[in-house]
This record gives structure tokens, sequence and C-alpha cells, in this order.
């Protein structure tokens, strides 16, 4: 702590209160998950001077939740894997509503990330001849995900750590103090954003969208002591996850309350496609305690099947016709498929997140349930119990301990859980840059990699690939910037009068009261089948409670007071539900993962149009339509026309080479846009270069 | 079919506190984080309790609840009576910041001076080659969820801080034995073992392998064969001979400069 000093608010009677810890780093990343201990590995190896805020202890981040593992077509187990295949089998996942450039830089690069974290430490599971070995998961046409187990993310999060270890030691080793390069502060919260002077003024929490100013810190508090404390740094990395604490029903830690999103809202960025948020079909539904808790995908990938209460199969009644020439339609043929993927389909068990769910929730709905208001997950009729122990041992532990259900004797019973919203900050595809100059996001709380549904074993894969882009792109910016964005103090007393108000409310509601009624909205409203009334009602609700949020007393002092932090995370949860509720609204298609019941269909105009939310000048959620940057032609021939026609408007398709048309006067056709017409997408997204087609190569 | 149940907890911080007597409904099916989730909301909004996943994965819950070292999230109510008083204090081994919440920043500062992964620098990542069977035995250690229930209940510290500065403890012995039984690592941590991380201190009692929520063998697999490897190392007589005569230089890797 040498660079510890302190300052106090200068004629202000609460000065001592308000003491405020500053400390100076290059860049700050907010949140110590996988992908902000990849982006601030990779700052410090750029030389940069770096802080990691972890509201949680070093190691615990709700990455270590991630059970199947890690997408990256290294063609360890099929050869026939390679990079196009796996951009093939995300853009499909996604619905054609994936940032294309962020598909393309994930397949490509995640192989070399995994060998990474291997030569870092990490030991995955083996193949026969020594390399890493990959499994099946739902949306991947080969076995892609390196995996320990069902325990994957635990052990990139291990591996992260103790590199950042490393790196400590090195420091100690060359410099005499491991933490003169790279420190972790754990336990310790981001409230606001500190923006300079540069254009506007920059007070904390006046959020609006083109105030201007760049990013100069970042203010929060340590939950120990409730100390505030000021990070001055000139990048800050957002890597705070997701959002799943606004549903009831989720797999989610307690520490996934929209921060990041909320921060970057505030600090005058914009959020992308907030309607997208993935139910995973496979939750437990029993004990009531651990409802949603998260049952990975790896028990159908390793061979487990979903039934009814008539003891059906019943996926095969659900595969979507743009799947349909990719999934068998006999149990026979999904069963042969397990030992022989080159001559038969996948079982329909292993469709995309989003349609398992919905077919999950259908047939609950139509009276075929389990006990429980699930349906059946069973591998203990499937495989020998050594194997499921073996493959599969975290499930085995979670359901023997928490249900008294032992895998290998008896199905389990799952439902649907919120675990990831596919929405988040709009980024520069290649540096995780944000529109405010200085701010980055990646990972969860990043927007458009995923398009409108995540595939399983791309989220791991994400933090890594983008969280050593992010870290470069800080790392870069701070290098070119001229001169340090300078703190304004005003802005440091907004903040810490906002932060102070529940604490000083002697009357007030509780926050758990508030956060409790705001999961029931989100979840009976705008949770997996959404219709217009509800979410209408949902936002006449969410304004309700934030007026009601507003005037939460939490009991007790600044020490390590939960109440007071919970008041804190309540703000930024309602907004993010606000913006998830409003773009639910405006997107009049079911894509992914959002599901209208008046609008059942996907359209193809629809998918040229992302959504966008600010927030303007008084604070409140204003959104828009932004159309969609077509694909880089070398990209959609990597598709069959067929397929692309299930997608696509004839417009588009009328430019498509093959189709035609002359595809050099691919003609812009018209988004059904209410943006200005001077609002065009982010330049991140990369004109068409001259890298060359790679037509399907290796196939 | 709910109750209520008696709780008694540890409520203050470093200075001074007290067990606080509760009356809590329980629900079926729940665990103790759900009924001290319910004390919370509607009875203590500011109790401190460190939880995070609250699925046993993350391994912050930790605290004792009638005496015995567990995860708060993985310890279900239907293990106690009904009418059992459950006594849940913060872990004993470690200071005290608020309430169930302690100062776990011992075991951060032991993993710093252990030497981290050393792999042959001629190898690049994408050509490791191990075989399954050899990466096993790291495997499970390295389910290790840091809990620190172990180092919690370890008597070596648990009633003697005198010994922290010697003693690393089980989870950061059995970090060294993962690392030294690594098929790719280079390093030799056997003298260290010993020497600054006090290997010599664990008298095998295995109450570290009696907490371990993820039921890893500590002592078995990873305590002992650590404990014969440095016997190898500093007393076999081959080993002593061929250091002797020139033969086999001893190359032991150093702890950590600067990190204590």
């Amino acid at each position: 702590m040498s660079d510890a000093e302190t300052t106090s608010d200068a004629g202000s009677a609460a000065a001592a209160a308000n003491e405020i810890d500053r400390f100076t780093y290059d860049v700050v990343v907010v949140g110590a998950g996988g992908s902000g201990l990849r982006a601030a590995i990779e700052a410090r190896l750029h030389g940069k001077k770096t802080a990691i805020i972890s509201k949680s202890l070093f190691g615990k981040a709700h990455t270590v939740m991630a059970e199947g593992g890690c997408a990256a077509a290294m063609g360890n187990v099929n050869p026939k894997d390679n990079w196009q295949v796996h951009f093939r089998d995300t853009m499909r996942g996604g619905k054609f509503l994936n940032n294309w450039r962020m598909a393309e830089l994930h397949a490509k690069e995640a192989p070399d990330r995994v060998w990474e974290l291997e030569a870092w430490g990490a030991v995955f599971d083996r193949t026969k001849d020594g390399k890493i070995s990959q499994r099946n998961f739902g949306g991947h046409e080969y076995p892609r995900l390196a995996h320990v187990g069902d325990r994957t993310g635990l052990e990139m999060i291990r591996t992260l750590q103790q590199k950042v270890v490393a790196l400590q030691q090195q420091d100690a080793a060359e410099l005499g103090d491991p933490e003169a390069m790279i420190k972790v502060f754990a336990e310790t919260t981001i409230t606001e954003l500190i923006k300079d002077d540069s254009a506007g003024n920059g007070r904390a929490g006046d959020g609006g969208a083109g105030d201007g100013g760049r990013i100069a810190g970042a203010f929060g508090y340590f939950r120990d002591t409730g100390r505030f404390v000021l990070f001055e740094a000139p990048a800050v990395v957002l890597a705070t996850g997701g959002i799943g604490k606004t549903y009831k029903v989720t797999s989610n830690s307690w520490e996934y309350t929209g921060d990041g999103h909320a921060l970057a809202l505030r600090a005058g960025a914009t959020l992308l496609n907030m309607e997208f948020v993935q139910l995973h079909p496979t939750g437990m539904v029993w004990p009531p305690s651990v409802r949603g808790l998260l049952v990975t995908e790896s028990v159908r990938g390793d061979g487990g099947v979903l039934t009814n209460s008539e003891g059906k199969r019943f996926m095969f009644n659900y595969v979507p016709d743009v799947f349909r020439a990719m999934y068998a339609e006999t149990e026979e043929e999904a069963d042969r498929w397990y030992n022989d993927q080159a001559n038969n389909r996948r079982p329909p068990e292993l469709l995309p997140r989003d349609e398992v769910a919905r077919s999950i929730n259908s047939e609950v709905k139509a009276g075929r349930g389990s006990p429980h208001g699930g349906v059946f997950l069973d591998v203990s009729a499937r495989l020998p119990a050594e194997e499921i122990l073996r493959k599969l041992p975290s499930m085995h532990h979670q359901f023997k301990e928490l249900a008294d259900v032992d895998i290998t004797k008896e199905p389990m019973e799952v439902g649907p859980t919120a675990h990831y919203v596919m929405g988040g900050v709009e980024v520069d595809p290649d540096t995780g840059a944000a529109s405010v100059p200085g701010l980055f996001a990646v990972g969860e709380v990043s927007g458009g990699m995923h398009g409108s549904n995540r595939l399983g074993g791309n989220s791991l894969s994400d933090l890594i690939v983008f969280g050593r882009r992010a870290g470069l792109g800080a790392a870069e910016y701070v290098s070119a910037l001229p001169g340090r964005p300078a703190v304004p103090e005003a802005a440091l007393a907004s903040a810490a009068a906002i932060a102070l108000e529940p604490l000083g409310r002697a009357e007030g509601e509780s926050p758990y009261a508030i956060h409790s009624e705001l999961q029931t909205i989100m979840n009976d409203l705008v949770g997996l089948i959404r219709r217009e009334s509800e979410m209408k009602t949902a936002l006449v609700e969410l304004d309700k409670l934030r007026a009601r949020a507003a005037q939460v007393s939490a009991a007790g002092g600044r020490a390590y007071n939960p109440g007071w932090h919970l008041a804190l995370d309540l703000r930024n949860m309602l907004v993010v539900a606000e913006c998830v509720a409003q773009a639910a609204l405006e997107r009049h298609e079911s894509r992914g993962g959002h599901t209208r019941e008046d609008y059942p269909g996907m359209s193809p105009e629809w998918r040229k149009v992302n959504l966008i939310c600010s927030l303007d000048a008084n604070g409140t959620v204003a959104l828009h339509r932004q159309p969609m940057v077509p694909m880089r032609t070398d990209l959609l021939e990597l598709f069959d026309l067929g397929e692309l026609k299930k997608y696509m408007t004839e417009d588009e398709l009328a430019g498509l080479p093959g189709a035609g048309a002359p595809a050099e006067e691919t003609p812009p056709s018209a988004p059904p846009t209410d943006a200005p017409s001077g609002v065009l997408p982010e330049a991140g997204q990369k004109a068409p270069s001259s890298e060359a087609p790679a037509r399907k190569a290796g196939e | 079919m709910g109750y209520k149940a008696a709780l008694r907890v540890w409520r203050g911080d470093a200075g001074a506190g007290a067990l606080e007597d509760f009356s809590v409904e329980v629900n079926e099916g729940e665990v103790v984080l759900d009924v001290l989730h319910r004390l919370q909301a509607t009875q203590a909004s500011d109790l401190a309790i460190r939880w995070n996943c609250k699925a046993g994965k993350c391994g912050s819950c930790s605290m004792e609840i009638n005496g015995r070292p567990r995860l708060a999230c993985m310890t279900r109510m239907s293990v106690f009576a009904p009418e059992e008083t459950l006594i849940i204090t913060p872990l004993r081994t470690f200071p005290v910041i608020r309430d169930l919440v302690t100062d776990v920043s011992f075991n951060y500062a032991k993993a710093r001076e252990i030497p981290s992964f050393t792999p042959d620098p001629a190898v690049k990542p994408g050509e490791f080659r191990m075989q399954q069977v050899d990466v096993n035995r790291s495997q499970e250690f390295r389910k290790c969820i840091e809990c620190f229930l172990c180092q919690n209940t370890c008597h070596v510290i648990r009633d003697h801080p005198e010994n922290e500065r010697p003693f690393a403890g089980p989870r950061f012995l059995m970090r060294v034995a993962e690392l030294e039984m690594h098929p790719a690592d280079t390093a030799d941590r056997r003298e260290i073992a010993q020497d600054d991380f006090g290997l010599g201190y664990c008298n095998i009692t295995k109450c570290c392998t009696e907490v371990c929520p993820e039921h890893i063998k500590i002592t078995d697999n990873a305590l002992i064969p650590m404990k014969e490897r440095v016997a190898g190392r500093k007393y076999d007589p081959l080993v002593w001979l061929g250091a002797k005569i020139g033969r086999r230089t001893a190359k032991d890797t150093p702890k950590v400069p600067n990190t204590t």
C-alpha cells in the first residue's frame, strides 16, 4: 500500500466519514473471473501497472461454476474440426445475430488460448495420445470442449489465479515487491466510473450518453471496512459478468447484479441486445432451496437423455426446421451417433440451449412434467456407474448432497434456469473498447459475440480470447494517451454521497424485500416465454420499484454490511432489468434467448436490427434500433445458400455470390431502423477485408 | 413441513463479540446458508456472511457449525434434529472481520511463496503430451475449492499462531505435492517443502482430509507421498553419495524471494 494516500472531502462536515483511499494504476480491471484475470494478465505482460478489483475473494468468481468445458477447435478428437466449423456453429447457435467479427476472432484464437492455459499449469483431461481431450456439447458439430471432468471453470480460474501469482513472484524477484505491477483488491466493490472534465462535467451518477469525457478512474468501497476507495486510472476494463440475480430462478451467484452493465450505462456507454437472456434448459428443480442450480450440459453431451412423465424422449418432437437436417430422427440413430459421428446425426438433446429450454417448458405445460415441475434427465440407464462418477463427479456430488438423488441409479429432475445474458456493453470486437474513451468490456458483460443465444462451452473460450484482447486494447490505449485524465473532485463527493444514502435513512424498506420483488417480476413477466401485456406490466412495476428502492434503508454500520451492499447493488439491477424489459418489448420476433408468444417466428428483417440501450440526460433508459453490419463475404461463403435463406431477407440474398446478382453490386438494403440516418453501427465491425475466402476448408 | 430452528450465531468484530439467539423458519430441503439468508432478510440485515455460489463450488461460506468446520451451503438442515440448537461461529484459526466473516489473507500469502508451475521452456504451448493416468493425481488436488477448512482445522496452526510462519498448512503442502506430481513440471520443491513450508510439522492426524468438502484425500495422497519424496531427497544414501562425489548436483528450487 506504499502508494496509498488519503485525502479529505474538503468543506464537508462528514469529511472524516468520507475519507477516500487513493491508488494510481494504468489499468483497472473490475471483476476477477476468467475474463478479468486474463485481461489483467495481458495488461501486466505489456508493462502496465494493473489492479484487479473483485467483489469476492480472489479465485471465487462465478467462473468456478462453469462445468462443461471450453470450446476450441483444436481437432484433438475429431481432426475435421477447425475454426470455420466452430464459427459456423457459433453463428447458427446465435441465430445469425452474432457480431460476426467477434465470432470469427473467437473461433480462430480459442485453441491458442487453451494451449496457453496448459502452459500456465492447467491440467485438462487427456486423449489416448496425450493431447487435451474434447467433449461433445449442444450445437457443436464435433467434440470440441476442453474440460476437466465437470469442473472446467474451476480449473480455469485457478490457472489464471496462479498465473497472476506467478507474475507477482517475478515482480517480487525483480522489483522486490510482489504487488509492484499487479495487485488484487479482494472484496472491493466499484460503484461509479469517474470521467474527466474534457467534455462537459464528469459528475458521477448523472449518466447520459454523449456528455463526453474520458475514463479517469473508478470509485468504490472496501467491503470489510466500508471505507471508500478511488482508483485513478485512464483505462477501466469491465469484467463483471452477468445479471442473473435479477431473476428468481437462476444458476448465478450473488455477484451477478449487472454492475458492469449499469456502470457502463451511467458512464455514457451503450448496451446491445439486452433482450437475449439465456435460460439454461437444465437447472435443478428440487428441493426449492436449490431451484435453478446448474446441471451441466455435459450430462447430455456424454449420453444423458431427456424424458417426460410418459418415459418418452420428447426432444425428437421439437427439432426446428433450421436444424432438421443435422439432427437424428430416431432414437436408434441418435444412440449410434455417440460412437460413430461420421455416419449418424446428432441426438436432439444436443440442440442449442434455447431450443431445449423451450421444449422442456412445453412438455411441462402440456402436463407431462416430473413431480416437481421439471422433466427427467437420465444418465443412470445410459452409462455404467463408474463412468458417471469419472465424467460427472460434481453432478453426482451435488445431487447426492443437496437432493438425496444418486444419479448413477435414478434420473434427475431438471427445468430451465436463468443462466447467461447474451446482451451487454457494445464493444469494438478487436479491442473490447466501449464507446466511452478508456472504457473496455469483456466476457459476459460485453455484448455481441453470442448473438441471440450462446452455445455451451463458448463462454469460457470467450473469456480468454477477449480477455487477452481487452487487456491488450487497454494497454495500447494507455500507451497512446498523451496525458492522464484528471479526476474531478466533485465527482467523488457525489459518488460518496450516493453510496451513503441507504445507511443514512432511519426509516425505509429492506433492500432484501425489494430485491425479492424484482426477482419475481423478472421471472414471471420477462422470463422464458414473453407477452406484450406482461412486459408492459413489468415496466410499470419496475418503475414503482425504482422509486421504492431509492428509499431503502440499510441498518447497521459500514463494516462488512451485506444489507448496505445489496442496497447499492439494487440500483444496478433495476436499470439492467429495465433494459431487458424494454428491449424484449421492442423486438417483435422470437429468436434465441427471446421468445415472444405473440411473435413466435424468426424474422429476417429483425435479424438486421440491433437494439441499443443508453441512459438519457435524466438517467432514464432510452432504446433505439441500429442496423447490423452485413457479414464479410468470405465468412458468408462458409455457409450454403440454402442455410442462409432461413435467416436472411430477399434483398440480402440477392446480393450474395451464387445467388444471381454480381457480388460487387451488393445494394445496401434499407434496414427497418428508426435511428437517425447519421447513427450507423460502430466502426468496430470491420468492413469486408481481403482475407482469402476459406470455404469449408478441411471438410 | 417448516419448523422454527433455534440458532446461536456469533456476532461481533475483531474487538469483541458474543453468541446471539435467533429463531428462524426452516423449509424442506434447505441448507444452513438458506436459513442464515432468511435470518439476514428478516431479522439481521447487516449479518456478515461470506458466500458466493451456494453450490459447493467456490468455497466461500466456510464456518463452524456446532464446532465442526463446514460449508454452510452444503450442510443440509436435515442432518440436525429440529429441536437441536445450532451454534454457528466463524472459522477459529483466522482473525474475525465481522460476524461469520474472517480474514483469510494468511492463505493467499502462503500461496505466493510456493514456486509456480515450471514447464520445460523448450515445450511450446500445444506441444504438451501427458497421459490421463499421469495427471490423475494432480487433478485430484486441483479439485480444491480453497475453502480453507483444512487450514482452519489443522491443529498445527489452529491453536498455535506461532506456527503460522514456518507452516504452510495442508492446502499449500498439497499444492506443492500437486506441482511435484505434475508430469510437465521441472522444478524440485522437496527441500523447501520441508525447510520452508513445514511438512515435518504434519503428524498425519488426517483432520484436513476429514473436513474436506471435496473429499480429497489430502493426507494419504498428498502429504504422506510428499513426506516420502522429501525423505528420498534428504536421506537416500545413494542421492547423498551422488551429490558428494559430484555425479548428481542437487538443483533444489529455492523459495520465491521477497514474498514473506
